[in-house]
């Protein structure tokens, strides 16, 4: 038990007695409210679970019993599908995580895992005595949180938990990224214009202003989400309201947003058509198999993550194209990467329907790991864009908006340094204001963060590991939401070396706070500082910069401070850039302290993404839209998915740049997401200015 | 000392289970399920067990009896029947399994049928091993079962 109310206070840096502090120190707090409001039991979690079990064998579903009880979990039994959806449909909010079997008499597992993804959006974990690989991966696709062998050993049950603390960190990260999202949209779009406006040096009074701003709606919806954490029950009238409306507007428009408008149900928020619309884009795209866009994306990704980015790209057409046609970065090294880090990717074609599909797939995914995995796939541009495409889909109505922008912006951005797109600047802008919702963005992170680390799972790179070391301190500072960073970069480093590290520095730059270390608010940054300084080679060339700017007011505040990065650093670009870009990411972190922490890195990311960019450019651009998407992704809080997009940078990078420009890309991603944060208040490139 | 001795046997009796390969660790999970408040889950198990995959035993010879025979029938029936009995431990019933569900994928009848017929031997042989066993257990007193230190 106390090992219990340990975890609990690390991973949600909030007992749930203290959900009445609302913000508190810890972001997670809220997240912990959140999940206390679910129905996870108790201060003895994992005890109490609620198990639901489907298995028509008798015989195991009586030792499946037996063990499950044994574990402390409250189980029930069933042995047709049929009743068991009836069961679920009956106690909405009455069971924690469901397990069943994959042959079944009258119902196919596959089919009941796709209904209750639908529906209740419960963890549901595939078991069979089949243990071969398609099979495997047909669990992983259609969105299994995990699969299990027969026979069952206990030991194999007594961590099903897991899935639950996932999914619902998730999702109280969505609940609050959207609401933040919202929120940031508000206000920052004034606050963004005038950022813009101001030079840099003006703007750390604005920073700061907007940061205090930030952080009061941050604790608004900490308050909110903490209070309630809805878990809306799909039923079959509301799904077909949903579906109805999905028809009307068109599988490619149907955005969460005008869904909701369209379905006209009180009490429902964007967040929760978002989810469900990502689901039901991968249930749609499994239903028609996963070809779609595959072809634009490159082959060599593809194959591994084939499987459910299909349809999501084409739904996705926007911005994405976009990008995708000054994108360079391969689609294939965003799939790669992607699948890489993913590590069930279902080898879709897409580079982006990887990603995609892991976040919708594996139901434990948020959608925010979706939406990460469209952002790194904006940057790749040919092929990413599909993926971006599809993460939108999936990602919640904000956070898809969001992220769709930022990934399209960075993408733009990054891709085309010199020319954004209009597109770019809008979704900048946009996604500055996610940004500023540093608390979210970092909670977001802190989501995303546990989740990509599922999925992703290694860090080979050093460099990662500095990036990450930097970034976990950071998490340690702003409290529990931080876990997830270690994770993160473990995933990040996965794809590929650098690029691992890369997203993870992205990542935890951009969306979570804490995790890229800069967020960490002030500890860094004096280190980043002195580090950025230090790196003579940095110095910041604004042309590509003041571009961005352009499109991006307020983020690009940032990317002045990446622009330390310099061009100059062509050859290695990345390789040099990376420690700067580390510290810059750092150091941006701080900047924009809690909310920009994130930002910063964004912002820091997006500047070395710049300067290597210069130098390499296609490759380049490719990077920084990756990482832009990435960083944007993550600082809106796609923190999940970022780590794919880091991934499939890094699968372009390595072509060019090996790792080093991975981490780079990475870091300057998140730089620019930081810079979108319109509190970061770099002059470009001294590094004074930014307020620890 | 009687007592002893008949603790002894069963000790002695499921060690050869186990050596002779007739059952695999899946036993000793169920072993270690078995509490106070279940203090024949084992037994109990093993009886569902064998009442249950009667009913799969006599759907697969039906099925051999068909002409031609539905190999992916026979696979899926097979497929639950080994995964029933592959949850009680049951390791030569389970290699037979294996082996069947690889001819039917092959699809040869003969390997089908011959390997039907081993499979069914090796299931009743075990049946009644394990009602021997259970049985000396019962009279050897409650306790020791499962020697697995936990």
């Amino acid at each position: 038990m106390c090992f219990w109310l340990r975890f609990l206070y690390w991973v949600f840096g909030i007992f749930r007695m203290n959900l009445s502090n609302g913000k508190g120190s810890m972001s997670t707090a809220s997240s912990s409210a959140a999940w206390k409001a679910a129905d996870v039991v108790s201060d003895q979690f994992p005890e109490g679970l609620r198990v639901l079990v489907v298995d028509d064998d008798p015989t195991c579903l009586m030792i499946l019993e037996k063990m499950l009880r044994t574990c402390h979990y409250e189980v029930t039994k069933c042995n047709r599908a049929e009743v068991a959806l009836s069961l679920l449909r009956e106690n909405r909010n009455g069971f924690d995580i469901v397990i069943s079997d994959v042959h079944m008499p009258d119902m196919d597992g596959f089919k009941l895992l796709e209904h209750i993804g639908l529906e209740m959006d419960l963890p549901v974990i595939m078991m069979s005595a089949d243990d071969g690989k398609s099979v495997v991966m047909k669990g992983v696709t259609h969105g299994a949180c995990d699969y299990l062998i027969k026979p069952v050993r206990i030991e194999a049950l007594r961590n099903i938990w897991q899935h639950v603390v996932r999914k619902r960190k998730n999702e109280w990260k969505d609940l609050e990224q959207s609401g933040s999202v919202e929120e940031g949209d508000r206000h920052q779009k004034p606050s963004e214009d005038a950022d813009y406006s101001s030079s840099a040096n003006e703007g750390s009074w604005r920073s700061s202003k907007k940061r205090k701003d930030e952080e009061e709606e941050a604790d608004e919806r900490d308050d909110t989400s903490t209070l309630k954490k809805p878990r809306v029950v799909w039923s079959v009238e509301l799904h077909q309201q949903f579906v109805a409306a999905v028809n009307q507007l068109g599988i490619d428009k149907a955005v969460p947003k005008k869904i909701l408008e369209l379905m006209n149900v009180p009490g429902l928020t964007r967040e929760n058509v978002a989810s469900h619309l990502q689901k039901y884009r991968l249930y749609l795209r499994r239903l028609s198999g996963v070809s779609h866009h595959q072809g634009n994306l490159n082959n060599s990704f593809i194959s591994q993550q084939e499987a459910a980015f299909g349809p999501i790209s084409s739904l996705n057409g926007l911005d994405l194209q976009a990008l995708a046609a000054s994108g360079q970065l391969p689609a294939q090294s965003l799939a790669t990467l992607q699948a890489a880090g993913l590590s069930r990717s279902t080898a879709k074609s897409g580079i982006s329907m990887p990603l995609v599909d892991q976040g919708n797939v594996f139901s434990f995914q948020n959608p925010k790991l979706r939406f990460g995995e469209v952002q790194q796939q904006n940057t790749s541009n040919g092929k990413p864009m599909n993926l971006l495409h599809g993460i939108p889909t999936t990602m919640e109505p904000k956070q898809l908006a969001n992220l769709h922008q930022s990934a399209q912006s960075l993408g733009s951005l990054n891709l085309r340094a010199n020319a954004p797109g209009a597109q770019s600047n809008p979704l900048l802008m946009q996604i500055a204001q996610p940004q500023s919702r540093g608390q979210l963005i970092n909670e977001h992170t802190g989501g995303h963060v546990t989740r990509i680390p599922s999925s992703m799972g290694q860090l080979p790179n050093g460099i990662s590991s500095n990036v990450l070391g930097r970034n976990m301190i950071a998490d340690n500072g702003r409290g529990a939401a931080y876990n997830p960073v270690p994770q993160t970069s473990s995933v990040l480093s996965f794809p590929m070396n650098q690029a691992t590290e890369l997203p993870v520095s992205g990542f935890p730059l951009g969306s979570t706070p804490g995790i890229t270390g800069l967020a960490a608010k002030g500890s860094f940054q004096e280190d980043v500082n002195s580090d950025i300084k230090g790196s003579g080679d940095f110095v910041p060339s604004y042309d590509i910069f003041n571009e961005l700017q352009q499109t991006k007011s307020h983020d690009w505040g940032l990317q002045n401070v990446g622009l330390t990065f310099d061009a100059s650093q062509h050859a290695n670009p990345l390789q040099g850039n990376i420690d700067v870009s580390s510290s810059i990411l750092v150091h941006q972190g701080f900047s924009s302290n809690q909310q920009s922490g994130q930002h910063c890195n964004a912002s820091s990311v997006g500047k070395t993404m710049f300067s290597s960019g210069e130098g390499i450019e296609q490759a380049n651009p490719q990077h920084f839209g990756q990482h832009f998407n990435t960083l944007l992704g993550n600082s809106q809080r796609v923190k999940a998915e970022r780590i794919p997009d880091a991934s499939s940078q890094s699968t372009v990078f390595p072509e060019q740049y090996g790792q080093e420009d991975l981490m780079s890309a990475l870091l300057r991603q998140q730089e620019g997401i930081a810079t979108a944060d319109s509190e970061f208040d770099f002059d470009g490139y001294s590094m004074d200015n930014i307020p620890v | 000392m009687d007592r002893n001795q008949s603790r002894w046997q069963v000790a002695l009796m499921r060690q050869s289970l186990f050596d002779q390969g007739y059952l695999d660790e899946q036993f000793i999970q169920l072993e270690e399920l078995q509490d106070d408040a279940n203090p024949n889950f084992v037994e109990e198990i093993v009886t569902l067990h064998y009442r249950d995959s009667s009913r799969l035993i006599s759907n697969i010879e039906q099925n051999l009896e068909r002409n031609p025979l539905d190999f992916d029938k026979l696979d899926n029936i097979m497929h639950q029947f080994k995964g029933s009995s592959s949850s009680i431990g049951g390791k030569k019933v389970k290699a037979e399994c294996t082996l069947f569900r690889d001819y039917c994928r092959a699809e040869n009848g003969e390997g089908c049928m011959k390997t039907f017929q081993q499979l069914k031997k090796e299931y009743a042989a075990l049946r009644k091993k394990l009602e021997a066993y259970f049985q000396l257990a019962k009279q050897a007193g409650p306790t020791e079962t499962a020697c697995r230190s936990k």
